[in-house]
């Protein structure tokens, strides 16, 4: 004889562990459930909306500098490290988290120009208007030990720009010449000049290791390649670029910042037309850093404020500025891609989340 | 080259003459160069040639055996040569080419090809093209080299593209292999503290084990060398196949062990005895010894089988089977089986060596065949048991209720038939009775409710019953009348029950008799219907004795008739159901109320007709106009008052096509507007976005809802994943080349790591060290 009973699987009702949510059974009958062009419409505006509603994007600033920072650089293995240099020539090692500053030196007489940390992170270097390059260690002297730098190299000319190589012992700098310098010796391995009589900005492709590009003050942007003798190409432009950064996940490339308020992407592999033109400054741009993502990029620029460009988009997704924040100097992305760093004319570096509503706890 | 070329740049100077000097500046640099470049490579080869010639020389006398004097020679440079020394007679003079060919001439060590080029270059009077300036030389030069480097990006492009097609990065791109790591690369980077730590290193390194980059121990390298990725993996296979089979056997075994199917155990026990069986005769052939051994536990189990009466049917399942077999085919079974049983283990194991034993053991078989016959059961009915195979069954038993009640159907369909045979009659009757044993008890309970109707009934029944048994003349339907007339005394109760079971042979006998018995059941159902029907409502108490007394009157009522009183019955208790309309009709009168009042409220505003006129405005806008092109006075007078003819107008008119219908023409409540409206077009798409192909496409993604209300969850977490997803507190790289772009050709010259064997092999040393290569890689990836 064949008895019927309720049978169910509990599979349909038993969690599989007390954790887990609560199984809501659903009818997910689409005549159960009418307008949902409308409602799904509400509901996107009500999240962008809130999305806005809890934009607080400044986390911190960082004071102590006691003028103008000129220059920041993170540091490469450690993400609650960043050093800036400011326009009296100190160099500042500041730990995020505490927001402190760590270690002070009196790098340079006159400007830090530049400062790049070592790819492995156990030093950096630095370049004032002193015509020196110092490298310094990254670990501060013990107490009572003056600060010295490991290695001190002096130019003829002065120094406007440093970047250090991804992954090799070469760094490059900018002055009257594209130089590169291999890090055992005192002077350059390589030297590149292309009419121009002064570069502002050089950097190094982080994907393509090998490749370099400059910004020079005859309005033209350089590639060269350390592996040959003679700069490759140059884009003339109609305005001074005043800086540039190379895509770090696309290696052919680069945005820079122009005077015309204006930031340029190029493809190096066709300079004639940009691919696109990031347009929304009110004023020059002065610096850009791109999202370690590749995604996005981050500018800062004379007229006060940061923006943050999508890397296809001709208009930014976000700008930044305080009340008491000057124009702003130099501008760089953290390596976890969430916070954004802004050094301004008024001595102070801001820290920003990238996304101005997402929470994201203690820093 | 370094030769020929200066001696070029003679040649030109030669037939250039001055000219070429004065235009050339920088030229001087590089042929000064050139000339310390000639003079130190000379310098080296003639000291090379010299030592390499003094061995041979020294070689060849060593082998002539005879020692030959040794010619002195000049160690020292000559005055002459030196370079100190040069005195500059020929300054002013050139140098001809025709000059230094003299001495080629006499040395044979010059190839005549070089010969003839030199020749050729003698008689040739054309100067050699200016070589390029230096901003163009560099131009090219810069062209070629940006060409390179693009091309070298470009390798970036597929991954770029694949990167921006992914509906989700990860960043960081390179994961670390989840899950525990290897003790070695937690070791590696750890150094030790306490005297335990230092111990344990210790130890290790006693046992060589690297705690730094190769962390593999000399043993483990070698093993790894030892098999290749390819065989690890098909071993990998087999193990895994192994333990999967392991698992799957493992698991089939508790599976028939949790069954508890008699019938399966039987089966099986049966398979195993045969298994066993051919086992056994295997291992006579193979291992005799533990045959024996076998042969003596079968012995043994035979003994035991005589002893006891495990399997003679002799059981209480046995005797209850017994019993059963008369109606059971499977017991039946089950009980020779049991017998087969009881022969197979008693049937002694052929030996196949001693034939003796054999014809002893075939007589002894024949004892417990006889012995194991049915044994005399009890009951005597059962033909199973005495041994008899007959199919024949007896009739009583075969006629179940079934048929008796399939026939009873029939009888009723057929009312008319008579029925001859008495015997069928009878075991109709039979059946009958056991059949309405329980409807008897079912009517008992039933009857309490309806007791008061039913009293008139029940009398009048049973003097038909009465009336009827007198008019019985035939034996068995008296001898019928005995048992039913039992019956009715006996349960004085449900007379009119017995009566009711009894209708159904009595049909047969007289139809209207048969109806009226028919009547009174219908009679009582419908009473029972009625009461639960009517009860709650006491007025229908007096419709119910009349539809009784109606139908006790009448006497051979219809059924069709009845089925209608009945219907009449329930429209009435419809009709009566009518009550709770009126609240609706309150609230009809409340809603029209409403409708009113909010009549009043709007009354100026007759917002149906608005929006009509609404509808046709837009209907005419929509329509394209006439153009009327004529031009007054143009072809015929013109002037105040004077219109241009009636056919020219018609002439100049352009008629509008018709537009394409409306979207809201046949919905009369809507307005579709057809125009672009400027406030709506801000939140319209313009361009089609990246990566749809048509509109359709687009519209169909856009339509689709992608919230929770009308996804289930996982859907909605796969619709609404983030493009990118970056971890908090994780440094993310700059996408490293060697991870994404694997360069196909190793580059020329480079030696495999490891080689087969210690020594190389004399013939092609690609092939020996392919295989190694490969591992290598491979290896390395691994530890990536």
């Amino acid at each position: 004889m064949k008895v019927k009973v309720l049978s169910r699987n509990p599979d349909d009702y038993v969690r599989e562990t007390t954790r887990d949510i609560q199984r809501v059974p659903r009818n997910y009958d689409p005549t159960l459930h009418p307008f949902e062009v409308a409602r799904e419409y509400t509901r996107a505006l009500n999240a962008t909306k809130l999305e806005k509603v809890f934009a607080k994007p400044f986390v911190a600033a960082l004071d102590g500098h006691r003028d103008g920072i000129s220059c920041i650089t993170k540091h490469n293995k450690s993400l609650s490290t960043v050093l800036s240099g400011a326009c009296d020539g100190e160099v500042k090692v500041w730990n995020l988290p505490k927001r402190q500053c760590l270690r002070t030196v009196q790098a340079h007489e006159g400007f830090v120009r530049g400062i790049c940390s070592r790819f492995c992170g156990t030093s950096f270097f630095t370049i004032g208007d002193d015509k020196t390059i110092k490298q310094w260690n990254m670990e501060a002297p013990e107490y009572g030990v003056r600060e010295e730098p490991l290695n001190m190299i002096l130019g003829k000319t002065v120094f406007t720009g440093i970047d250090h190589n991804q992954r090799q012992a070469t760094f490059a700098t900018c002055g009257q010449s594209v130089d590169i310098w291999d890090e055992q010796r005192s002077s350059p391995i390589r030297s590149f000049s292309w009419g121009a009589d002064s570069f502002s900005c050089v950097r190094f492709n982080p994907v393509e290791t090998d490749l370099l590009a400059s910004c020079a003050s005859d309005r033209s942007i350089v590639l060269y390649d350390t592996r040959e003798s003679a700069p490759l190409r140059k884009v003339v432009m109609r305005l001074r670029s005043n800086t540039l950064c190379w895509n770090p996940m696309e290696a052919y490339y680069f945005t820079c910042a122009n005077e015309d308020y204006n930031l340029y992407t190029y493809d190096m592999r066709y300079l004639d037309l940009p691919v696109i033109v990031h347009k929304d400054h009110v004023s020059a741009v002065l610096d850009v850093d791109y999202s370690p993502t590749g995604q996005e990029f981050v500018s800062a620029s004379f007229d006060r404020t940061i923006r943050i460009f999508p890397k296809d988009k001709g208009h930014s997704r976000e700008v930044y500025h305080t009340k008491r924040m000057q124009h702003v100097i130099c501008v760089r992305w953290s390596a976890d891609s969430k916070y954004v760093l802004s050094g301004s004319d008024e001595m102070n570096i801001r820290l920003w989340k990238a996304n101005a509503s997402e929470k994201l706890g203690l820093v | 080259m370094a030769k020929s070329r200066s001696l070029k740049k003679t040649s030109s100077k030669d037939v250039k003459l001055s000219s070429v000097m004065s235009a050339v500046g920088d030229d001087e640099d590089d042929l000064s160069i050139d000339e310390q470049a000639i003079s130190a490579s000379e310098d080296e080869e003639g000291n090379d040639d010299e030592r390499k010639h003094k061995k041979l020389l020294e070689a060849i006398s060593a082998m002539g055996g005879r020692k030959r004097k040794k010619q002195n020679e000049r160690s020292e440079a000559s005055v002459e040569v030196s370079e100190f020394f040069v005195n500059a007679e020929g300054t002013g003079d050139k140098v001809n080419l025709s000059d230094l060919l003299k001495t080629m001439d006499n040395s044979s060590a010059a190839s005549s090809n070089t010969k003839k080029q030199l020749k050729n270059l003698q008689n040739t009077k054309q100067t050699l093209e200016l070589p390029l300036n230096k901003q163009q030389a560099e131009k090219i030069q810069r062209a070629i080299a940006y060409e390179k480097t693009a091309k070298e990006v470009s390798s970036w492009d597929d991954i770029i593209k694949q990167n921006r097609k992914a509906e989700q990065i990860v960043f960081p791109l390179k994961h670390e292999p989840s899950g525990p790591k290897r003790v070695e690369e937690v070791v590696a980077r750890w150094k030790f503290q306490t005297p335990l730590e230092q111990e344990i290193f210790s130890v290790l390194h006693r046992n060589r084990q690297p705690t730094n980059d190769p962390v593999l121990t000399p043993a483990e390298d070698a093993s790894l060398k030892a098999m290749s990725l390819e065989e690890a993996k098909i071993r990998r296979a087999e193990l895994q196949k192994a333990r999967v089979l392991q698992s799957y056997f493992e698991a089939k075994a508790k599976r028939e062990k949790a069954i508890k199917s008699k019938t399966y155990h039987k089966f099986k026990k049966k398979d195993s005895r045969k298994c066993f069986v051919k086992d056994f005769e295997e291992m006579v052939k193979t291992n005799p010894e533990e045959a024996l051994d076998e042969l003596k536990k079968i012995e043994l189990a035979r003994m035991k089988e005589r002893m006891s009466l495990k399997h003679q049917n002799s059981g209480k399942w046995a005797k209850s089977k017994a019993i059963m077999a008369k109606y059971d085919d499977s017991a039946r079974k089950a009980m020779q089986e049991q017998l087969q049983m009881n022969k197979d283990l008693t049937r002694k194991i052929a030996v196949p060596s001693d034939d003796e034993h054999e014809n002893i053991e075939d007589a002894s078989e024949t004892v417990p065949d006889f012995a194991n016959d049915p044994e005399p059961v009890t009951d005597a009915v059962n033909p199973w048991m005495r041994g008899q195979l007959t199919h024949e069954k007896p009739k009583v038993s075969r006629v179940t209720t079934e048929d008796v009640q399939t026939a009873q159907e029939e009888n009723e369909n057929e009312e008319e038939e008579l029925l001859g045979e008495f015997e069928k009659k009878r075991k109709l009757w039979q059946a009958d009775e056991e059949d309405l044993i329980p409807t008897e008890e079912e009517s008992k309970r039933e009857e309490p409710a309806s007791e008061v109707v039913e009293e008139d009934v029940l009398d009048k029944e049973e003097d038909v019953v009465s009336d009827e048994e007198a008019e019985d003349i035939s034996e068995f339907s008296s001898l019928f009348r005995l048992m039913s007339s039992k019956k009715t005394i006996q349960k004085k109760k449900g007379p009119s029950q017995t009566q009711e079971g009894l209708n159904a042979p009595r049909r047969d006998d007289e139809e209207e008799l048969l109806n009226e018995g028919e009547i009174r059941v219908r009679n009582l159902e419908d009473l029972e219907v009625l009461d639960e029907v009517v009860e709650p409502q006491p007025i229908r108490k007096q419709s119910l004795p009349e539809t009784a007394v109606e139908k006790d009157t009448s006497e051979p009522p219809n059924k069709k008739k009845r089925e209608i009183s009945l219907q009449e019955v329930l429209t009435k208790e419809a009709t009566v159901v009518k009550v709770p309309f009126l609240p609706t009709v309150v609230e009809e009168e409340e809603h029209g109320e409403q409708i009113s009042l909010i009549k009043e409220a709007f009354a100026g505003d007759d917002v149906i007709s608005d929006f009509i006129k609404d509808k046709k405005k837009q209907e005419a806008d929509a329509m394209p106009k006439e153009v009327d092109l004529t031009l007054p006075g143009w072809g015929d007078w013109g002037g105040v008052g004077l219109q241009p003819s009636h056919k020219k107008r018609k002439r100049f008119t352009i008629k509008p096509t018709p537009p394409p219908p409306r979207q809201d023409r046949k919905l009369p409540d809507v307005i579709i507007p057809e125009k672009r409206s400027v406030l709506t077009a801000s939140h319209q798409v313009i361009q089609l976005p990246f990566f749809f192909e048509n509109v359709e496409q687009f519209e169909s993604t856009i339509r689709t809802p992608i919230g929770q209300t009308w996804n289930t969850p996982s859907v909605v977490r796969k619709l609404t994943k983030p493009k990118v997803i970056t971890k908090l507190g994780t440094i993310i790289e700059p996408i490293v080349k060697e991870d994404f772009i694997h360069k196909t050709t190793t580059p020329a010259g480079e030696r495999p790591e490891i080689t087969l064997g210690g020594n190389e092999c004399s013939g092609d040393p690609e092939l020996s060290s392919k295989k190694p290569l490969r591992r290598s890689r491979k290896r390395k990836n691994n530890t990536n």
